[in-house]
């Protein structure tokens, strides 16, 4: 399809799905079937245990997306979908991170820490590991920050999302 | 469609055991939906949901996995009374505002063409597709897959579109004002080079799925809805808004088909040998018309498609989308078994009924009368006219000249085998045929290297064609 919206850009998708084995699979075969990596996933229970909530963020071109959309939509077991692109909404993401810590960095990584906000979680002889939230550009200037302390292994969460209500 | 599988018990699920496949797993991509049902208490529920998903929206395969010891088991059944599928709502009802959009670009139309696909005979439309065009005087062409929802014999009839389509049919989307297409999905065999389809035409898509609509082809007016209700809700909105079409407005248009037409019909040349194209014509003839026709896939397919002349809904029932070889014999059984008084044939190809024939077997058990017409080259045809046209005669793998003798073969099943070696011999063989009252394999040895015309090569518009 000839369009003029061609350009690949990050979409956050939410989607509402039934709470049964196999519906996760469904949701991510129609991404893997059409050759477009799903770059973070998060799922969890809703209020209502019979209903999950998938937030995913993944890119491609509006046409792409379009389609992808529909095709969730006609899954038996998806209830409704949300775009984020272009709209008002919250996103968050938590990420633990296990970094190095000797000597006089020990002293130098909790203050970048409590710029941050991070808290420690785990404290050993030669290690911290750190817990922070934030939007993704946080994250991102987080771990930038931190890289030159030496890490040694991140554990993200991948953004989950919500839409703004009117004020 | 519902398929019901049987998997192993529940406690074995997972251990790889005897047999054991993860079949929900693997058909997920290709039904529409699927169970597995682990708890007998569930079973009538989702029997319940597999027929109606199977039948409403865009019809589709269900199928339900039902493992050992839950076919073992007993309950008592309880009717659920009301569906709950709270995420599952197709839309029937066409929006009002869209139909009217639609039928002022109708009156604004100078060339308008409808384009009827398969959605058309799923959601029985056939009656108000045919009123409506005839009222407006709008030439109809159809998809593979929507062949006899408008009647071949009609005057207002393009024939089948795409890769294999009549001249005037794929010429007539070339210059269109206004493409009107209903439950079709623009498939690649029907677009050609998806840039350069109806380069001239509004489009308007009638579609019960959603997903069908602008995946390929950018569309002016999108109607999501069942194809029956929006011809039904249009011809009533033409009526109230008091559109007519003069006697003679439609005049220069149609006589621009008409001239397609006579110039550049279906085609193809008798000889000595018997012409594949010539057997399907007969088949008509001696039928008259009224089979049911199945087919297998490849050279047959579109032979049958573009020789037989359909004037009944539901009456061609072929693989379109994906394109089964071995999809005739079983289709034609299944047909014959829904439909006892009507005459059932399976046009087919000596290698597509190769990949099913042992369903001969039960079409004689269950005394089936179906008549499997062989159309038969010796080669997988279609692929053989592919390595033809685009790679030069380098035949490889197509040729079939140690295909069985079918004639021994349905003898050896306990059916009726004929052939007919020669153009003279192919009515006698027809009607003996046909008056044969149990299953009947006629062979008709045909010219070999017959291709099918017209065609476009894969990629290139629709209406650049190669002619006979």
């Amino acid at each position: 399809m000839n369009n003029a919206n061609g350009l690949s850009r990050k979409h956050i998708l939410s989607v509402l799905v039934d709470n049964q084995p196999g519906v996760l699979s469904r949701v991510t075969g129609l991404f893997s079937g059409r050759g477009f990596n799903i770059d973070s996933l998060c799922v969890s229970e809703t209020l209502d245990p019979l209903v999950s909530r998938i937030t995913l963020t993944a890119e491609g071109d509006m046409a792409v997306l379009e389609q992808i959309k529909k095709q969730l939509n006609k899954l038996i077991n998806v209830i409704k979908v949300w775009d984020f692109t272009d709209k008002e909404f919250v996103q968050r993401e938590s990420a633990l991170v296990k970094i190095r810590a000797k000597g006089e960095d020990r002293a130098e990584i909790l203050r970048n820490a409590d710029i941050f906000h991070a808290t420690v979680v785990d404290v050993a002889s030669e290690t911290y590991t750190l817990e922070v939230t934030g939007d993704e550009g946080k994250i991102c200037a987080f771990i930038k920050l931190l890289k030159p302390f030496g890490i040694k292994e991140i554990a993200r969460t991948g953004p989950v999302a919500l839409a703004r209500d009117r004020k | 469609m519902v398929i019901l599988t049987g998997q192993v018990p529940t406690r074995l699920i997972g251990n790889d055991a005897f047999q054991e496949v993860d079949i929900v797993g693997i058909t997920r991509p290709c039904t529409k939906h699927n169970y597995l049902v682990s708890k007998v208490d569930d079973l009538g529920r989702v029997l319940k949901e597999a027929f109606h998903l199977a039948r409403s929206g865009r019809p589709g395969p269900v199928l339900v996995d039902i493992p050992k010891d839950v076919t073992q088991a007993e309950t008592s059944y309880e009717p659920s009374g009301e569906l709950l599928l709270r995420s599952y709502n197709p839309t029937y009802e066409p929006n009002q505002r869209q139909l009217s959009k639609a039928l002022t670009l109708l009156q604004e139309s100078k060339r308008p063409m409808i384009l009827s696909g398969g959605g058309v005979l799923l959601s029985g439309a056939s009656e108000e597709l045919r009123a409506f065009a005839r009222r407006l005087r709008v030439p109809v062409a159809s998809t593979l897959m929507g062949l006899g929802a408008f009647p071949g014999s009609d005057g207002l009839w393009l024939g089948m579109i795409g890769m294999h389509g009549t001249f005037r049919a794929n010429q007539a989307s070339g210059n269109c004002d206004l493409l009107i297409a209903a439950g079709v999905r623009f498939d690649d065999r029907v677009t050609g080079k998806v840039e350069e389809f109806a380069p001239s035409a509004k489009i308007v898509h009638i579609d019960i799925d959603p997903t069908s609509i602008r995946k390929n082809i950018a569309v002016e007016v999108p109607i999501v809805g069942d194809c029956r209700i929006t011809f039904a809700r249009l011809n009533k909105l033409t009526e109230e808004m008091g559109i007519t079409v003069a006697p003679d407005e439609r005049l220069p248009w149609l006589a621009i088909i008409a001239e397609w037409k006579a110039s550049k019909p279906l085609r193809y040349e008798q000889s000595e040998t018997i012409k594949p194209q010539f057997v399907v014509e007969r088949l008509y003839h001696l039928t008259g018309g009224e089979a049911i026709v199945t087919t297998e896939v490849g050279q047959n397919q579109m032979w049958a498609a573009q020789y037989y002349c359909f004037d009944r809904p539901n009456s061609f029932i072929t693989s379109g989308g994906l394109g089964c070889m071995g999809f005739g014999l079983p289709a034609a059984i299944g047909a014959q078994i829904a439909h006892p008084e009507r005459l059932v044939v399976d046009i087919a190809g000596d290698g597509s009924i190769q990949m099913n024939i042992q369903e001969l077997a039960a079409a004689v058990q269950y005394g089936l009368p179906v008549k499997v017409a062989i159309l038969n080259n010796r080669y997988l045809g279609m692929v053989r006219q592919w390595q033809e046209l685009f790679y030069d005669r380098c035949y490889s793998c197509t040729n079939m000249e140690h295909a069985p003798d079918f004639v021994k073969l349905a003898e050896a099943y306990g059916a009726l085998g004929l052939r007919a070696s020669r153009p003279e011999e192919v009515d006698e063989v027809i009607k003996r045929a046909l008056e044969f009252n149990g299953p009947v394999l006629m062979d008709f040895m045909v010219e070999r290297e017959e291709c099918v015309y017209p065609m476009v090569p894969a990629g290139r518009p629709i209406t650049e064609m190669l002619l006979v």
